[in-house]
């Protein structure tokens, strides 16, 4: 039987009247962890697993799909309206989404969030289906070396993220690299600078960190500045949906945002994170209006929002092919499998085709009910913003610790986030950006573990960071994104570039 | 489908008069990985065996399961209703992390599931069998990298004692570590270390479809199912197994340990846990009491002395 065939075959089971209902429930658990900071889809997930014992393996498996991506899809709510990314991958989402929703375009940026979740799921479970394996051979010839180049790659691209002061952009870096130090050294198993608290051996929190920089910092930032009478956000001005100029701004970055997610999100190291950077410094080197990006860019939102839902299909591409799992979801959905005396893996495709190609179809079906449930979702959700200012940050502020609460309950994690918030707010308040802190914290760890693993299988010989096509190309890339702009600028074109800078936070 | 809701409250209501405790059960990992997964299926197999109405799993993750075990130590001090899972990586956690709770605090009820380690290579590398790779190791112990999970964890304290079984320095092992065993698999794959090495069930699926080649398992006889030698005979003096178990607090009265001991032992015995047990390719080591007190002390001393060795405890 050929792939169509079988996916056919495989729409059949999906659309079973009792697995769109799995699926249902699925997308509408997923998007509500998702919104919720902290709990992510593989605690619901764990959660579910037990009570699964009594489905069928195929209605199980196509909720915790529904789970996996309504929780990617609903990661982007809070970060657009409230600031307060729900998980890591919807961080960069935050720093458009919400300068948007500030000028009553939340609307037109949930849709764009929406609409590209949807074509980015679509395309790249299509992709997982057509050429999983192409993309699994793809994402295994990256080794240490590899995936250092990419995240030099990263590092560079995001320092356009920056602002306009280098210095201060490099500052806040430094300060989130200094922060990934913090906790067990996964290569030596040594603790470094937890001085002798537990709770920080592993390390701090992503979502904690973000969740105190963004929301907490905002918050008292707010209530720092003496109140100037009227200032309630207008919650919407214009349409409450896209307007033609937002579709012809949007298409692009949701394609290219899906192009780099989905092999991302494939790769073993690779992360939902990551692709949401690269996307956003491609959107803001290719737009043709560079002063909006930090004001409030659509493109902003729509590339990273794809980019992060193109990786959640990636993730099933080792999962389905070789039996890995690459995130915590995913480990789980194996441990679903194996539940059922499936085991994923190579030989899955071939044994269990009716599974697999019923979850690639129910992928789709998800997909198509996320987006018909959010879309008609936006106009009350933009309400949200016309809640008085007091009330809205006071309600932020008890969502954030609640939420960080709620996925580790310890005093420490609290203080932790208070402490953020602070930094966050003094951050702000001396005109330091906000992003670099928590790229450095993502990426630091990931490039420092990649290079030491590197070097010590080729027991110190350097070269082997250039040794393979792939990190030369990389590398050569990472080099371009810092001279390119050096030799614009000696060209005179410095304004456009501090423009494109601009302030963001 | 209503029969069955039915079926169950009225089960469960029959069952409320027989009742014993009710457990609240510490995994202290992140949902997903073993011990999480051990703690839920504990949950379920005391629950539908009825051996306990209502069992709650909270989730302490990290550092090698420690931070769990304090708060446990701290919080369920004396109550007989609750547990804490762990296993062999939490002895390894609480020397390289200079714990500050140790095992001693905790009531060990019995070890429940077990797991041996795999060494594999990829299918076109050129070592062919234990023999091969002894010969690659005593020649240069650095050009051969050993890809597995954390330091200071199972994967590397195996690698660590196969090399001063073989008489190679264990300081000189060059040990990548990986964040998890997908991650280790996926280098090993992509041929960038030399050897594999960690629990079978992360490379099954790979052996099964030829991807990998297992060049030795370290339990002490061969295991059904499982084609390949054992450590022993390929030469090299090391049997470990990566086990799982369950304890209960500290402070608790004999009667109370040995009513927890019984009701383990009704779950282990039944046919809810074996069936799982199956499913998730989990082997049945079930060892209770004093047995598995004497194990635990061995286990102990023999991992002090092979993390002294590597260099990671001083």
């Amino acid at each position: 039987m050929d792939t169509f065939a079988l996916l056919a075959q495989g729409f059949l089971v999906a659309l079973e009247p009792i697995n769109l209902l799995y699926a249902l429930i699925g997308v509408t658990l997923g998007t509500a962890v998702g919104v919720l900071p902290g709990i992510g889809p593989a605690l619901t997930v764990a959660l579910l697993l037990p009570v699964t014992y009594k489905l069928d393996p195929a209605g199980s498996l196509i909720m915790f799909a529904g789970i996996y991506y309504g929780g990617m899809y609903g990661g982007s709510t809070t970060s657009i309206l409230l600031n307060t990314p729900g998980e890591s991958a919807s961080i960069v989402t935050a720093l458009e989404g919400n300068k948007m929703a500030r000028k009553g375009r939340g609307g037109p940026a949930l849709a764009t969030a929406a609409i590209g979740s949807f074509v980015a799921g679509l395309i790249a479970t299509i992709g997982l289906a057509l050429i999983a394996p192409w993309i699994v051979k793809f994402a295994l010839s990256f080794g240490p070396a590899e995936y250092f180049a990419l995240m030099v790659l990263a590092f560079m691209t995001v320092s356009a993220a920056f602002g306009d002061s280098s210095l201060r952009g490099l500052t806040a870096l430094f300060i989130g690299l200094a922060l990934g130090l913090i906790g067990i050294d996964l290569q030596t198993g040594q603790a470094r600078l937890a001085f002798g608290i537990p709770d920080l051996l592993d390390g701090i929190e992503v979502t904690t960190l973000a969740v105190a920089l963004f929301a907490i910092g905002e918050t008292l930032s707010i209530a720092a500045t003496p109140s100037s009478g009227d200032e309630r956000i207008e919650p919407v001005k214009g349409s409450v949906w896209m307007s033609r100029e937002d579709w012809s701004r949007s298409w692009k970055p949701w394609l290219r945002g899906t192009a780099i997610g989905f092999p991302i999100g494939a790769m073993p190291a690779g992360g939902a994170e990551i692709g949401t950077f690269l996307s956003y410094s491609v959107e803001k080197q290719l737009t043709k209006k560079p002063e909006e990006f930090g004001q409030g860019a659509i493109e902003g939102v729509a590339g990273p929002e794809a980019a992060n839902n193109a990786s959640a299909a990636g993730t099933l591409v080792p999962l389905l092919t070789l039996g890995l799992p690459t995130t915590a979801t995913a480990a789980i959905m194996l441990a679903g499998f194996q539940q059922f005396g499936l085991q994923p893996g190579p030989l899955l495709f071939t044994s269990n085709p009716q599974l697999v190609w019923g979850l690639i179809a129910s992928l789709l079906v998800a997909n198509l009910m996320l987006v018909v449930l959010n879309l008609p979702l936006i106009g009350l959700w933009v309400r949200l913003l016309s809640i008085p200012r007091h009330w809205l940050y006071a309600g932020i502020l008890v969502f954030a610790t609640l939420g960080t609460i709620g996925a580790n309950p310890s005093a420490v994690e609290l203080g932790i986030l208070l402490a953020f918030g602070l930094l966050g707010y003094l951050l702000r308040r001396f005109d330091y950006p906000i992003a670099p802190v928590v790229v450095g914290l993502i990426l630091g760890p990931l490039a420092e573990q990649q290079l030491r693993r590197a070097l010590a299988i080729s027991q110190g010989d350097l070269t082997v960071l250039v040794h393979s096509p792939i990190s030369i190309i990389l590398l050569t890339l990472a080099a371009a994104a810092v001279i390119v702009p050096l030799v614009m600028r000696a060209r005179g074109q410095g304004k456009i570039l501090s423009q494109l800078a601009g302030d963001e936070d | 489908m209503k029969h069955f809701v039915f079926a169950t409250i009225l089960g469960g209501l029959l069952a409320l008069p027989a009742q014993a405790a009710d457990y609240k059960i510490m995994a202290p990992a992140a949902p997903g990985g073993g011990w999480d997964q051990t703690a839920r299926t504990m949950q379920t197999a005391l629950q539908d065996e009825k051996v306990s109405s209502s069992v709650q799993v909270v989730n302490v993750p990290g550092a090698g399961g420690t931070i769990g075990l304090a708060q446990f130590v701290n919080q369920a001090k004396g109550d007989p209703s609750q547990l804490i899972v762990g296993g062999y990586v939490m002895v390894g956690a609480i020397l390289t992390n200079a714990s500050p709770v140790t095992l001693d605090q905790v009531t060990p009820i019995a070890r429940l599931t077990g797991e041996y380690e795999a060494l594999v290579v990829p299918a076109a590398s050129d070592i062919k069998d234990m023999a091969g790779l002894v010969e690659k190791l005593k020649a240069d112990p650095g050009a051969v990298s050993w890809g597995g999970g954390s330091a200071g964890g199972t994967d590397h304290i195996t690698a660590g004692l196969i090399a001063k079984a073989v008489g190679v320095d264990p300081t000189k092992v060059n040990y990548i570590a990986f964040s998890g065993g997908g991650e280790a698999l996926a280098a090993i794959l992509g041929g960038q270390v030399t050897v594999g090495i960690s629990g079978y069930g992360e490379f099954e699926s790979q052996i099964k479809a030829g991807q990998l080649r297992i060049i030795g398992i370290s339990s002490d006889e061969r295991l059904e199912g499982i084609d390949a030698p054992t450590f022993k005979e390929g030469g090299v003096d090391v049997s470990i197994q990566n086990w799982r178990m369950v304890a209960a607090a500290p402070g608790i009265t004999d009667e109370q340990k040995a009513a927890i001991t019984a009701d383990i032992d009704k779950m282990v015995t039944s046919k809810t846990w074996q069936d799982a047990l199956a499913t998730k390719g989990w082997a049945n080591t079930y060892l209770a009491g004093d047995e598995f007190k004497a194990q635990l002390s061995k286990d102990i001393e023999s991992t002090s002395a092979i993390l002294k060795d590597i260099g990671l405890v001083k």
